[in-house]
Parts: C-alpha cells; structure tokens; sequence
C-alpha cells in the first residue's frame, strides 16, 4: 500500500519554463501517457526521486494559502485543485494540453493545469479563476466577460478569463492581434471569441494600463 | 414618491402590458420595456466566478472513479473478458462487463426517424472503434485506468468497411446482416424536372462533399450517479433531463420516479447530447456494483470516437435557371452514412434543396448507408449546412454564368410558401427578402463585389466577397412547456422550467419576459431549471426551439399571476379586476390613481405567502410554417501561393423573429458563424480507409476547431425581425440553428470570387487549395 515519501522533489518551476520547453522536457513521459489515459511515469529528470507507488507530501500555494497535501506523483495539478482541494472552477476539456479549460496563472503565466504534475508546481504561486475574486466581488476581466457576454455555456470561460489576465499582467495594453494571439491557447467551442476580443479590450481600460 | 425597499425591485416604474381575461391569449406586444435590450446573463455571476457547478464538477462523499474500456477495432467480436487482474488491483470496487452477472442490459440505438436496432450495452459484436467492453470503478481515476490497462479482451478481428462510398460495392464487407442500407432511398418529388431542365436556358451540374464534422462540446460527455437504496441521481452533462431520465428509466427498467437527472450547468452539446448516453447506464450500474457514487466521465479522445458527428455528405445537384434567374428544375442525389447503427446520415440534407428558392420542378435521393464508425447524431443545424453548401454554391455558380448578381439572383427566387410541405401551407412570416437585402446594403455588398473583382486584382493575394442564404427547417417550438412562477410577498419572483441553458441565454431570455409582464428586475428573478426531480416537464433544448416554446409558457404563468394578484387587490381595494393595472409594482385604479397598492401592500398576499400561476405553451398556429432565415456576408483574403484563407470579416443578417436579448442573439450569431468557420476551413474526422479503419485524428490537435486566430474580429449582427405575431404569444422564432446554416457555403463562394476556384469539398486547407491552383495553373 502507499506509504508517504520523505524524499521532496525539487521544485521545477522558476527556471523559465516555456510551454514547448515544458512539452519537450519533464512533459514528455506526462503528455504521453495522457494519450493513453496513463499517468504512471513520471518525467525522466525526476523519475530517479519519486516513487511512483508511493504518496508524496506537497505544499502548494493556491491564491495566496499553503496546503500541504500528499499526491501521487502521477497526479496532475488539475486533478488535484479539483478532486482533491474541491476548487472546481479550473476545468478539464481534453487533459491533453489542448483547449486551455485547464488554464491557471504559475508564478503569473498562463499554464495548463492538466500538463502540470502537482509535485512539480511546488515553490510556485498559483492563481486559479477562483483567486481572481476580491471575495464575492468579481474581478476586473471576470466583470468585463460578463458585460460583453463573452462565452455561452462558461465551461472554458475560467481557462480564459484567467489566460486573458495572464496576458494583461504581462502586456497591459495589447493590440487587437496581440489578443488574439494571447487567447489562441485557448478553444471555445460555442465561438465567442468575438466578444472575448471585446472583453480583453475592455479589461485592459477597466484596469487602466496596470 | 415615497421611497420603500420595494423600490429595488422594479423596473424604473416602466408599464407593463395589460393583463388579458382569463381563457383569452395574451396579443403580441406592441412596446417592450425590458425584451429585446440588451441585458447580461442572470447567471453571469456564477459562469465567470467558477462558482456554477457542471455535472463535472460535482464531488461526492465516498465517489468512486469510472473508466471505460474500448474497442479498438472499427469491427471485432468479443470472445472473452479476463477481469481477474483488474479486479485484485489497489483501489478498485467494481468491474462490469458483458461477462459480469446482470450488468449487460439490452440497448437500443434509434434513429430520429424512427428507425431502430437492438444491442446489448457491452454488445459483443463491435461495430465501430470506441465501443464499450467493460468499465471500472475505482478511487481514483488513475487506479481506474491502470485496472482498464489489466483487463484482457480476446478479440476475434472482422473485415471492416469506413468509407461510406464503398458501402454499395458488391464485396464491401457487411456492417449488419440486412446489408449496408439503412433503408430504402429517401425520395422527394414535385412538378417534372426534365420539363424544368428542357425550359431552362442555363443548366450546370455538379458535385460536391462535405467531411464528417465532430461536435466536440468543451464539458465532456458523462455523469456522476448516486443510489439511495433503488433510487438514481444522475448529474449529467445533457440538453435533455427529461430524455435521460426517460432512457435511463427504460435501460434498467426502473420507474420515471425513481430517476432523478440533474443538469442545471451544463458545457455545450450542439446536438450530440440530446438524449441518454451508455455512459449513465454504465456509471449507474457501477455505482450500484460498488456501492459508492461513481463519477464517469469520457476522455476527450472516446468523445471523439462514441458522442456522434455530422455525418459526411457526398452529393450531386443539378439546376436549370431562366436567362432572367428564375429557377426551373432542381435534381439532388445524397449519399450519407449515420455510422454503424441507424442514425439519420443523410436526414435533412435536401431540405434547403426542396424549400429555400421558389422551384416548380425538384427531386432528391438520399441514400444513408451503414460503415464501422462512431453513430451520428444531430449536430446544430442537422443536414442544412451540408446542403447550403451544395445550393448556394450552386446559385453562386448560376449568378456567375447567367451572369447575375448572386444576391439579386436569390431575391428573384424568394418563395411565399413552404413548398416542400404538402398542401404548400404559407409562413407566419418570412424576412429573407430582408435579411439579403439589409444584409447586402450592411455589408456594402455591391460595391465590395465591385472593386474585387479578378482582373483588378495584382499578385498572388487576391480578395473576394461572397454569401450565401438559409432557412431551418422548423425553429418555431410548440407544446409541450409548463412553467411555473411563484410571486413572492415583497414582489420578488421564483421560475421554475425544466428546460435546460445549455449557453443560448434561456434562463435570461424567460427572466426578462418575466420582468417584462410583471415589471420584476430580471435579476431578481430565481431560476430552478433541468432537474427532473424539481423542475417541470420539458423536452431537450434542440431543434432552436427553447425560445419560442418556453418563452410563451412563461409568459402565460406571469400573466396568471399578474390575473391573481389584480384580484386580490380588487377586493381589497373594492373594485373590479378590470378596473386595475400594474404599473412599477403598483396596483392601481385606471380611473383613479390614488387607489392604488404595492405588491408588498396586498395583505391576501402576505396572508398566503405567495402567488402561483401556471402557464403552458399554447399549440402553433394551425395551417402555418414558422421558420427562420438568414443570409451571411463575408470577405476572404488567399494566398494563392500557399493555399491559405484569411477570413476578414463576417455579417449576419437574420430573421429569428422578435429579437429577446440583443446581447446574448449576437453571441448566437457570432457563436454559429464560427463553427460555421471550422465547417469551411478545418474540420475532418479521418478514418484510416486503406489499413486500420480506426480514426486517425481523434484529438483537438489534429481535428482543429476555430481558435481566435481563425475568426474576423468584425463580426456583424443585423437582427431582422418581421413582426411576427402568429408564430406564438413572444413572435421569437429559433436562432441557434440558423446562424451556422449559410457560413460555409458564403466562404467558399468568397474563395471563388478571389480566385475563380470553385472548392466543392470541405475542408477547404491550404493543401486542398494548393492542389486545386496548382491543377488550374496547369490546365490554365
């Protein structure tokens, strides 16, 4: 049976990761299992630390609390937030990198959270759609998606307001094309992206150049 | 006026309309205080917070988790399950399959058209890649998956048949014993056509072929389902409780009321999740093996495979016009195929053929074949765009010959009637003379068409205009609704519909129509929706119905209410009901406004704690077709070096009847016209033909739907609406259907006017183009 390891991975983020720099390095054995529907391996570099029959202790930072929990090393960070933390807003489309319904903030850039191991978003500030709140009060791009009507069924709507806030922290005023390259990570099979242009727009005044 | 907290709850002391007597039908509205603005979702909140829970979300003490193993075979026979592995391994509760006790209950796929065919849940006969062998539960998903893995499947291969234009050869291998035909052809016919042709003084012909398109809803397919002792919950992913329900009940032979299906959020269909799925047999069934609640949901990959498609369209038309562009003879064939059971593979691809353009003389053949694929399902809009992109290509091509404006063209064909129906019976209304005319004259048709025309363009990138028309078939709604409102003593307001949301803006729609009878803030009115344990009987949201079906119940219910209250403060007042009217939350005299009293004021009210009006959905006007139609209007840029199409903008003018929220009609038209992209430009499912037979691109990376990369950012909405006021109580008509109908075909013909390429196959990729220019240049 599964017993907690006291051995901690290394935490593998603040090293600049890149999307296709992640793919290409630890995501490779993660990707390809997830074709599969396998989790079981874990990514090359690590895969001498971690036990993979065994549970690990992870703390992770969540919209600004700790929570010390133990996963298996298989388990992604979206299944985690969700399953085992209940924070539910993030939300699986394809657990393939794919659609971007997975989308959070790691140390402030728009990250799937399905090609992220939890044992490897440790050390890193996550921001989930839920951190985008001020308490029950709607943030300023989660406030302009509503106005602008900016998605009908809302499932991927979470994975773009938060890829439309990463977008803002980074480049505060984007052009129209900047937008819609900053939103292409991210489908909408209901095809609002017209309106999600016009809320990312619109966000951006709301939040005046910052 | 003396300020109260009722205040808040009104609508700015706008009017209301007047309350008809009891038995009469509310008329039309002749002014709207709330309808047609453009008003935010009033679940907006908890769509963009996170806080709305889809049946994904939904998290169980004790859940289990369920995975499903697959066929990988497009065609094979089951001879033996080996589950004792999976059965030892950590964390697994239960493993069902067809060779578990009591766990393989008969399944029947059925066609739309009424046709049916008897399985088994886990048929050991498979006859497409994707079907069901076994499924597991286990406490976590990855223990499900790795008990999935340890499951071992002897398999006896079978010759298998994917490409639906073999199905008729003579040693085509055999999808069911009956042969490869659903049936016999689908034909329809009306005048002659060989008198039509021989009157004609222009006669093309030509094919065309649509691929097989994939609905690939963001939420994925599945349900969590839960067992109280012989009692069911599902939370399921659906446009339909009621049809879950009703399959579900039938599958494991339980009554209606010991099923309870909830789906209050739910992720997008477009058609592909109208009804019961295996997938909440085989979760309830689970559950029930292991006790626990068990959460099963597909992988996108299985969705890909086993949630239907739009089935591929392999077509012919023929068409004869006078030299002055009256239509003469339309002569269609189809070749469909809906899968590996009956499912409708070539329903409705004539229909535009047979009723958009005024024709005296049509006939079509359509012939559904089976293959070993995943079955089809209804996707938005079923048949009609795969035939506009057959018609309008072809009036496209007619205009070019004649030659002829293309819109001018459609305008001297515009019919009165439905023909295609016997006793050709008239429309409540019909604005496509409207929608191609307010859309050219929006667009700045003639003069786009003008300045880009061939010779006056240089270099390899060429731009070009084009469009095309449309109606749906039905998208007029009808009984059965029942809606039920609750007026609340402070003048706040409970809904209760059993339809569902699935992202067309209903629940805002029938809050506002509320807010419009009864002067109530849209937003202060709460709605209970899609659970069949709470809600009122409904039928799934399809077919572009939810509008115009629900929209008059409740307007009905409010206005039973409205009847109720006005009583009651007719006797407390010491008048008659019809001396009354209810303005901004007051109730007062017509003749002398000083008696007069809130809501809150009505002390039978505050006696009784609240009002219940219940209003059903009147039947359509009898004699009468409601339909919508629509024209778009876009302009494409091509590299005629490298094949690739920019869209750089998109119009739709569209009559849908009585605009209901502006705000959520435009994301309607923005949401169809983009699918309508993917149609165009991308979307192929591609079945391995020569070797394998199994699905090739079963992933959103290699089935691209539209990114924000692959839309015009100008985007159009002209709403024409005709005044209709027979179609029902609202005169809203269907618009989720309508506005994905005319947008492929208006691409191609854009592609055409840039390059003089006509492309009669979807999708039209770079490599499509690159092969055409290069066959043109050669020729050339």
């Amino acid at each position: 049976m599964k017993t907690e390891s006291t051995k901690m991975p290394a935490p593998l983020s603040g090293r600049g990761i890149t999307r296709r720099g992640f793919i290409k390095g630890v995501g490779t054995g993660a990707a390809a299992a997830a074709v599969s529907g396998a989790l079981s391996t874990a990514g090359p570099a690590e895969s001498a630390l971690l036990d993979s029959n065994a549970m690990h202790r992870v703390v992770l930072k969540v919209n600004g609390r700790t929570h010390a929990l133990l996963v298996e090393p298989r388990w992604t960070l979206l299944f985690v937030l969700r399953e085992k933390m209940g924070m539910t807003g993030t939300k699986p489309g394809c657990e393939r990198g794919e659609c971007g319904a997975c989308t959070v903030l790691i140390d402030g850039l728009p990250r799937y959270a399905c090609m992220t191991l939890a044992v490897e978003a440790q050390g890193s500030d996550i921001t989930t759609i839920e951190g985008l709140m001020d308490g029950e009060e709607l943030g300023p791009v989660q406030k302009a998606f509503l106005e602008k009507d900016a998605f009908q069924c809302g499932y991927c709507t979470p994975g773009q307001i938060v890829a439309a806030e990463g977008l803002l922290r980074s480049n505060p005023k984007p052009s129209l094309h900047e937008i819609q390259q900053g939103m292409s990570g991210n489908l909408c099979r209901c095809g609002a992206y017209v309106h999600i242009f016009e809320a990312v727009e619109d966000a951006a005044k709301a939040r005046g150049g910052k | 006026m003396e300020k109260g907290p009722v205040q808040y709850y009104e609508t700015h002391g706008d009017p209301v309309p007047e309350t008809p007597l009891p038995g009469d039908q509310p008329g039309p509205w002749l002014e709207t205080s709330v309808i047609g603005k453009p008003v935010p979702r009033v679940d907006g909140y908890e769509r963009v917070s996170g806080t709305a829970v889809y049946p994904s979300d939904v998290i169980l003490p004790n859940m289990l988790y369920g995975a499903i193993l697959r066929c990988p075979h497009p065609h094979a026979r089951v001879k033996a399950v080996d589950d004792s592995t999976a059965r030892g391994m950590p964390g697994v509760h239960g493993v069902i399959s067809g060779f578990t006790e009591g766990t393989n209950p008969d399944w029947v796929y059925s066609s739309f058209a009424g046709v049916e065919f008897a399985t088994k849940l886990f048929d050991p006969h498979c006859r497409f890649e994707g079907e069901p062998v076994a499924a597991v539960a286990a406490e976590s998903p990855h223990q499900a998956w790795d008990a999935v893995r340890a499951i071992r499947v002897s398999y006896e291969i079978l010759p298998h048949l994917v490409d639906e234009r073999k199905a008729l050869e003579a040693h085509a291998p055999r999808v069911h014993d009956q042969g490869n035909r659903v049936g016999e052809p689908a034909r329809y016919e009306r005048g002659d056509v060989s008198y039509g042709f021989a009157e004609a003084d222009l006669v093309l012909e030509m094919t065309f072929n649509t691929a097989c398109e994939l609905h690939t809803p963001m939420e994925l397919h599945g349900c969590v389902a839960s067992w109280d002792g012989d009692r069911l919950t599902l939370w399921e992913s659906t446009q339909g409780v009621f049809s879950v329900q009703a399959g579900v009940a039938k599958a494991l032979g339980l009554p209606l009321s010991k099923v309870r299906v909830i789906g209050s959020y739910m992720g997008g269909g477009f058609g592909s999740k109208l009804r019961a799925n295996k997938v909440n047999v085989m979760a309830a069934l689970l559950a029930r093996a292991a006790a626990h609640p068990v959460k099963l949901f597909l992988t996108r990959e299985e969705t890909f495979l086993a949630t239907g498609n739009r089935p591929p369209s392999h077509m012919k038309l023929k068409a004869g016009v006078k030299k002055d562009g009256a239509l003469t003879a339309l002569d269609f064939s189809c070749v469909g195929t809906g899968g590996a059971y009956p499912a409708d593979g070539t329903a409705l691809v004539d229909w535009l053929i047979r009723d958009l353009y005024a024709c005296p003389n049509v006939r079509t053949e359509m012939t559904d074949v089976f293959i070993h694929a995943g079955p089809a399902r209804p996707m938005r809009a079923p048949g009609h765009p795969q035939g506009a992109w057959a018609l309008e290509q072809m009036m496209d091509a007619l205009a070019d010959a004649l030659p002829m404006d293309p819109v001018e063209l459609r305008l001297k064909n515009i019919p009165l009637v439905s023909q295609a129906r016997p006793g050709s019976p008239p429309y409540t209304s019909t604005g496509l003379r409207e929608c191609l005319e307010e859309g050219a004259r929006a667009f700045g048709w003639k003069e786009a068409r003008e300045k880009l025309c061939g010779a006056k363009q240089q270099g390899p990138v060429r731009r070009g205009v084009g469009m095309a028309a449309g109606l749906w078939f039905v998208g007029g709604g009808g009984p059965p609704s029942t809606i039920i409102i609750k007026l609340f003593t402070d003048g706040s307001v409970n809904l209760n519909m059993g339809a569902s949301d699935i992202g067309t803006g209903t629940k805002t729609v029938m809050a506002m129509v509320v807010s419009e009878e009864l002067g109530i803030r849209p937003d202060l009115v709460q709605i209970e929706n899609a659970d069949t344990g709470t809600a009122q009987y409904a039928t799934p949201s399809g077919g572009s119905k939810s509008v115009p079906t629900e929209a008059p119940a409740v307007r009905a219910a409010a206005i039973e209410v409205k009847r109720q209250l006005l009583e009651m403060a007719a006797a407390e007042l010491g008048l008659e009901p019809s001396q009354l009217v209810l303005k901004g939350g007051v109730i007062s005299s017509r003749s002398d406004p000083a008696a007069s009293l809130r809501i809150s004021e009505v002390k039978e009210l505050g006696k009784r704690g609240v009002i219940v009006g219940v209003g059903y959905r009147g039947p359509n006007p009898e004699g009468k077709v409601v339909n919508p139609f629509a024209a778009q209007f876009c302009e494409v840029e091509v590299n005629t070096r490298t094949g690739e199409t920019r869209i750089l903008r998109f119009l739709g003018a569209h009559d849908s009847g009585r605009v209901m929220n502006r705000l959520t009609y435009d994301s309607q038209v923005i949401g169809g016209i983009t699918m309508g992209i993917g149609l165009a430009m991308t979307e192929e499912r591609v079945l391995d033909h020569g070797q394998t037979g199994k699905m090739v691109n079963k992933n959103w990376h290699d089935y691209k739907i539209p990114t924000s990369l692959d839309v015009p950012a100008e985007m159009v909405s002209i709403p024409v609406d005709p005044g209709d006021v027979e179609a029902n109580t609202t005169g809203a008509k269907g618009l989720g259907e309508p506005v994905t109908i005319p947008t492929a075909a208006a691409v191609a013909n854009a592609v055409c006017h840039a390059t003089g390429l006509r492309v009669t196959e979807s999708p039209m990729s770079p490599v499509r183009l690159c092969a055409l220019l290069a066959a043109e240049r050669k020729e050339g």
